[in-house]
């Protein structure tokens, strides 16, 4: 395997973008942190990869658009995924691992706020027997939340901890767009919204960006003092199904940390929409009660569809660079309820 | 005045898939007021029925039907439903295991608030009164006192009229915004002008202007007011009718490249024989009524030959 390392990451995360749903406007100034991260220009990317969506756009090929913001003359190698950027990155992790390239930026991109978030997210579901009824977002993840309640896995408590902690570490976060923590007592007095869930223990619909540059060996160490050296990187995938898994698990988020190695891990970076699933990937990762988890807030402080998780990942990052930590997870999901899980484990190196 | 213009857009579009033995026999019963379900190699019931075991992998074919009564094992609180739900006031989305069956499906339940929703209760499936062969034919489940009947029986004759495709129409409604350029663009139409962006790199002229110069992703900054003629770069004759045409074919979709640009657009070629357009003629804009304008590139009905000579290949060779 060859040493790959994160170099360099950028972020933009609003409620509401004014502006086309390419993101190209957004794209263009992410892109210049890169380059001014790294000290180099577009033709130092050797593979582009990019996670967004046309559901998500109202428009087709909007991913195409978002090239633009590259420049392709000369042609640039590229490819894209309709997943969360987290699994472009996988893609690009794996060019790199092939030898084809030693260098790689990946964005992703997403407009939530153009459309119905939660009801757009029905499309990903089983088109005969689930898309025709729209079990919107919101409602399968409180299918989840009782799902644990009723087994004892987890109370309406133990979620208002997980929002109380994001949302006051999320008081740090220059890009989350929810912030400020309270207590747990006051966040259970608030009313329930789609009970078993009230609004907080749900991710605010976010639009945003982000990209994040991966070096091989003496690339990453030519344009970054403490790269973030990728240790283990995993995914799987659970049964879309929500009547024939145990919804309180995660097995496919279980196997991928077991594949990429959670060991002497001190920073978590999970990307848990609602509350509970954060309790639900703390188990199935297994990480010990000392594992710092979402310091920058997490999903609950900002989700932005098809960003989320590279930005998770780019969290954990960051910490490595700026040597607050040596060994870092981030963990990214997509599909309903958990179903899709990845792993990515960093180190420093001295 | 707002950063940029925005107009409601609803994509829609009907999926038409076939359904395969396995779901079109579960929806097959659906029609008939009936519950299909699959013993799988573990002994599970299973409704909706999986395609295949999800331990051998291999077709299931050991058909049951259950019953249209079962218990909630899970739900939760729809305060504020989305079009297209099974119900248009406040419901619960519950998992109902069904009698006779060992997992749960997602469904509707119709009460009128969570206080009369618990995890056990016991619900019965509505019946859409229209049943076409869908998910749908459950319209939802209702509260119910009736106790459970036993299990699951092997599924008997389903009749010879089989459902063998789904018709699933799919519509999303947008907020769709131009970007500030483009926005640019379309106030500039509206006053009867035409207006580009020139990248400071590399110096070309996109019209209508993008947020990057495609070619070196510098953002284009310049605004360029463009003449209304130009020349023909390349040119197709439609000769095929479809949906929301608008002109009766045959008619010419040319791309015209306007005087000072570097990017040729889309618009039609009117005025002239369809088997006369050619590459390089010359054209120029032809605006309706100032009365009918809007921020729409309809303003501009489509574009005449102007009676010049033809453009020299060279003159537009790059732009092709």
């Amino acid at each position: 395997m060859r040493d790959v390392a994160v170099v360099g990451f950028a972020q933009r995360q609003m409620e509401e973008f004014d502006g086309s749903p390419t993101c190209v406007e957004l794209l263009v100034p992410l892109f210049a942190e890169c380059y001014e991260q790294t000290g180099w220009t577009r033709r130092d990317i050797g593979f582009w990869c990019s996670g967004s969506s046309d559901y998500l756009a109202g428009r087709s090929f909007s991913f195409v658009q978002a090239v633009d913001a590259i420049g392709v003359i000369p042609p640039v190698n590229e490819s894209h995924v309709e997943m969360d950027a987290a699994w472009a990155l996988y893609e690009a992790w794996l060019k790199i691992q092939t030898g084809e390239v030693d260098t790689a930026l990946v964005y992703g991109f997403g407009k939530s706020s153009a459309g119905t978030l939660r009801r757009t997210l029905s499309l990903q579901l089983d088109p005969y027997t689930m898309t025709p009824l729209w079990p919107d977002t919101v409602s399968l993840a409180g299918l989840q939340a009782r799902a644990g309640i009723d087994a004892g896995l987890w109370d309406e408590r133990a979620m208002a901890e997980v929002a109380n902690r994001s949302l006051t570490d999320a008081e740090k976060n220059e890009y989350a767009i929810r912030k400020g923590g309270s207590s747990v007592e006051e966040l259970l007095a608030r009313p329930m919204y789609a009970d078993p869930l009230r609004k907080h223990d749900c991710a605010p619909v976010t639009d945003g960006a982000a990209a994040m540059v991966l070096a091989a060996g003496d690339r990453a160490r030519e344009v970054c003092d403490r790269p973030a050296w990728i240790t283990g990187f995993s995914h799987y995938v659970d049964p879309i199904s929500m009547g024939t898994r145990d919804l309180t698990r995660a097995p496919s988020a279980a196997r991928a940390a077991a594949a990429a190695g959670t060991e002497g891990v001190e920073v978590a970076e999970l990307h848990a929409p609602f509350s509970h699933q954060e309790l639900v990937l703390r188990r199935e990762l297994g990480l010990a009660d000392d594992v710092v988890v979402n310091p920058s807030g997490g999903a609950l402080a900002g989700n932005p569809m098809f960003t989320s998780g590279l930005i998770r990942l780019g969290e954990a990052a960051k910490k490595v660079w700026q040597g607050d930590a040596s060994r870092v997870l981030g963990h990214a999901t997509s599909g309903p309820a958990l179903q899709q899980n990845i792993v990515c484990t960093m180190e420093g190196r001295n | 005045m707002s950063r940029t213009l925005s107009a409601p857009v609803t994509v829609a579009f009907d999926y038409t898939r076939s359904t395969g033995p396995v779901l079109g026999r579960f929806l097959t019963g659906l029609r008939e007021k009936r519950v299909v379900g699959v013993r799988t190699s573990e002994g599970r019931v299973v409704v909706p029925p999986p395609e295949f075991d999800p331990v051998t992998h291999q077709q299931v074919d050991d058909f049951v039907e259950v019953a249209d009564t079962g218990t909630v094992t899970s739900w939760t609180w729809v305060p504020e439903p989305v079009k297209g739900q099974p119900l248009d006031r406040p419901f619960a989305f519950a998992l109902v295991t069904l009698d006779g069956a060992d997992v749960p499906m997602v469904h509707a339940l119709d009460v009128t608030s969570p206080d009369q929703v618990r995890t056990g209760m016991r619900v019965r499936i509505r019946w859409a009164e229209e049943r076409v062969g869908a998910i749908t034919d459950i319209a939802c489940f209702e509260p119910t006192e009736d106790a459970a009947p036993g299990t699951a029986i092997k599924l008997g004759d389903l009749g010879d009229n089989p459902v063998t495709g789904v018709i699933t129409p799919v519509e999303l409604d947008y907020l769709y915004a131009a970007s500030p350029e483009e926005s640019s663009f379309y106030r500039a139409i509206a006053e009867g002008r035409i207006i580009g962006q020139r990248c400071p790199t590399c110096g070309k002229v996109y019209v209508p202007p993008r947020s990057a110069c495609p070619a070196d992703g510098t953002p284009t900054t310049d605004e360029v007011e463009l003449s209304h003629t130009g020349t023909v770069t390349t040119f197709c004759i439609v000769n095929v009718p479809f949906l929301g045409q608008r002109i009766t074919p045959p008619y010419v979709s040319a791309y015209v490249l306007l005087d000072g640009a570097d990017i040729a657009f889309l618009h039609l070629i009117l005025d002239i024989p369809a088997e006369e357009v050619r590459m390089g003629m010359r054209v120029q804009a032809v605006w309706k009524p100032r009365e009918e304008w809007g921020t729409t590139i309809e303003n501009i009905s489509h574009f005449s030959p102007t009676g010049e000579p033809d453009a020299d290949y060279d003159t537009y060779k790059q732009h092709l």
